[in-house]
């Protein structure tokens, strides 16, 4: 499949999976992989997490947009993020529903926190509606030549992220009339239709997180009825051969002579590597059994942390990856 | 004091950090060593991984503790942690008579805050803490922490519930069922009627019959969080960070190692899972340059490999530094990357075998 239709499929893709799986590092990869095909792209986070600009080497995000990287007015679009949190998007809220001068006192209060708690899905309602407010101005916008043609939301680390995604029909079922119930049907509206948002879900090649990771994709099915995207697998150790030769021998046939102790890191290196990649291949493989969805995979960065120039290796790894996919069905005959 | 001694010593263990750095595996491993050195010793678990919880005897919903079976000469007990059965539970104990219990468990805003309540799944394992703790039964209890981004939610839910039920929006809502609307100003009428209009007025209703059922109770709720408070910094009381060597996680854990330092509460012990281990003794720069001249054979691969895990390790005990430097003098537990995954006793020990050397 060409990057470009795949990028063109749904406006939003939101990134989900446990924590310490790489989401942020995913949303990062995938926001800048659909730069590089040319689209302008919105990365919004959610928790308030300082990893995202820092992996980009900016300061903390802030609630305005800032530009994570530069685009080249052309074939590259840039990179912007900024973040959506409970307490900014209810102000927003209340301002919108004209009640602009409670707001500041609902939240310095602290009864942000009581009304959440009696309405709980609250606050995810809230920040999932503005997320839909983005969506709904960045495609008018584009129309006048600017804006967004691409929205990467990080989302909370699952569990949190089946509660989040499903507060939108928990809460039109508890809250039966009002302004609440209008605004979650709103998000019902935008996480059920493919061609507005997918999931992307992403784990790690082990065991624990596969096996919950099924869990949630079919949770994620069933009680949200969000479209599923490719399944992205992060940390995976990259081939390399010559991993079984006996060191010394090969020392040999090189020519080259080994310091003491050395040809044995040589060959439990070469071992630990190989035990660990089998592994991680018998994980992909029980992966793509037990859940009927393309994998993208991702490499394990031996050589740094996240940085601008890891955020392109893995945004490399993903458009291939988008590449060899098949070609979508187009959204209304799935 | 080591690992060994603290499982031997401690009333209370907590483990801490974020989630994905096996916390679970860690808080089993600990009370299965006090159960091995002769300690009746229970575990708290929030939410196991099912193949452990399968290991464990923890499948299906048990708010109870559970015996496991095993070569030890103590005893290891296990508890799934049930949010919601713990709740009424307390509610139940609380009440007045059995008519002020029923009234809250079956009001809709209950129903809604004792599974959702920002904090209550940290505040009922404080509360199933403070349960096995007054139980005579048992000489250590080991609580794993719900995951959470706000690192210290468990040590702030017991007062937060209590403000909770303290807050003055709350008193304003009550004002009109005890007739003193009169003495609520209109700015605060005001605001009273805006929330209402925002949540919905079906809601608003249900918060006041729930307030207005859990009159009295306030007291009892307090009273227990203020104990379960002082259990947290009780000196017999140890926590032990988990963590994994991934710099992200690594932040993390530091912040809250920080936060625990502000509360007074001290690190007892650092345990950082999922290490690379080492090989051999040599430097990355060293293992790259004869990558590099040897490009092309087999020996090559062999030190471009080399490298690349002796780079990895390297930059693990470099994120691992300052987080060390912060909880010193308590010990930090490397636990390298496992043969697989942990489902069963003989995984716990293996486990074991690193966090008790010797």
């Amino acid at each position: 499949m060409q990057p470009e239709q795949f990028f063109a499929a749904s406006r939003i893709a939101i990134v989900a999976g446990k924590g310490g799986v790489g989401k942020t590092t995913v949303s990062a990869a995938l926001a800048r992989a659909a730069a590089l095909s040319g689209l302008s792209t919105l990365i919004i986070e959610v928790e308030g997490k300082s990893g995202l600009a820092a992996a980009f080497g900016k300061a903390p995000l802030v609630y305005e947009q800032m530009v994570l990287s530069e685009g080249d007015g052309g074939a590259i679009g840039e990179v912007r993020a900024r973040t959506v949190t409970p307490d900014d998007a209810l102000i927003e809220y209340l301002r919108g529903h004209g009640l602009a001068r409670l707001s500041k006192r609902l939240v310095n209060s602290g009864a942000l926190d009581v009304v959440a708690t009696a309405v709980p899905g609250i606050k995810d309602i809230l920040v999932l509606g503005k997320v839909k407010q983005i969506e709904r101005a960045s495609a008018s916008d584009r129309r006048l030549g600017g804006g967004t043609d691409f929205i990467v939301l990080d989302a909370p680390a699952a569990g949190h992220a089946i509660t989040f995604l499903q507060s939108a029909r928990g809460l039109a079922d508890a809250v039966k009339v009002g302004p609440i119930n209008a605004q979650a049907s709103d998000v019902m509206g935008l996480l059920t239709d493919p061609t507005r948002c997918q999931v992307l879900l992403v784990t790690l090649p082990e065991e624990t997180p596969v096996n919950e990771l099924v869990e949630t994709a079919f949770n994620l099915e069933d009680k949200v009825g969000v479209s599923l995207g490719p399944v992205v697998v992060n940390g995976l150790y990259p081939e390399r051969a010559g991993l079984d030769a006996d060191p010394v021998a090969a020392a040999e046939v090189a020519g080259a002579t080994l310091r003491p102790g050395e040809a044995d890191a040589l060959s439990t290196a070469a071992a630990f590597r190989r035990h660990r990649m089998e592994l991680q291949r018998a994980q992909v493989a029980r992966l793509a059994e037990q859940l009927p969805l393309p994998q993208l995979r991702l490499p394990y960065l031996f050589n740094a942390d996240l940085g601008p120039a890891e955020i392109d290796v893995l945004a490399g790894a993903l458009l291939e990856g988008i590449s060899a996919l098949d070609d979508l069905t187009p959204a209304g005959n799935r | 004091m080591n690992l060994t001694e603290l499982v031997e010593s401690s009333e209370i263990i907590i483990c801490c950090g974020s989630g994905g750095v096996g916390k679970t595996t860690a808080a089993a491993v600990l009370a299965m060593r006090a159960a091995r050195a002769g300690r009746r010793a229970v575990v708290v678990t929030i939410d196991p991984a099912k193949r452990l919880a399968d290991a464990l005897g923890l499948d299906g919903i048990g708010n109870s503790p559970k015996a496991i079976e095993g070569d030890w000469s103590g005893e290891l007990s296990a508890v799934m942690l049930d949010t919601k059965s713990t709740f009424d539970a307390i509610v139940s104990t609380y009440a007045a008579d059995d008519q002020q219990a029923e009234r809250i468990l079956s009001n809709r805003f209950y129903r809604n805050i004792s599974g959702a309540l920002s904090g209550t799944q940290e505040y009922m394992a404080m509360e199933k803490l403070y349960e096995l703790q007054a139980d005579q039964h048992f000489d250590l209890v080991v609580v794993d922490t719900p995951p959470t981004r706000h690192a210290l939610d468990f040590l702030d839910a017991p007062r937060r519930l209590t403000t909770f039920l303290d807050h003055r929006l709350y008193r304003m809502l009550m004002a009109p069922t005890r007739g003193v609307m009169k003495a609520v100003n209109v700015a605060a009428q005001t605001f009273v009627r805006s929330v209402a209009k925002v949540v919905g007025a079906d809601v608003f209703d249900d918060a006041i019959a729930f307030f207005t059922a859990f009159e009295g109770m306030e007291q009892g709720f307090k009273q227990r969080a203020a104990i379960v408070l002082e259990l947290l910094t009780d000196p017999r009381t140890a926590f032990v960070l988990v963590a994994s060597p991934r710099r992200d996680t690594l932040e993390e854990a530091h912040f809250f190692a920080a936060k625990l330092g502000e509360n007074d509460i001290p690190v007892e012990a650092l345990i950082v899972n999922r290490m690379h281990p080492r090989f051999g003794d040599g430097r990355p720069e060293a293992a790259r340059e004869r990558a590099r001249t040897l490009s092309g054979t087999d020996l090559g691969s062999l030190y471009a490999n080399l490298a690349e895990f002796t780079l990895v390790a390297a930059r693990e005990e470099e994120h691992l530094e300052g987080l060390a430097e912060l909880v010193a003098p308590a010990p930090v537990v490397r636990v390298p990357f496992l043969r697989s995954d942990v489902h069963d006793v003989a995984g716990l020990d293996e486990i074991a075998e690193h966090l008790f050397p010797g």
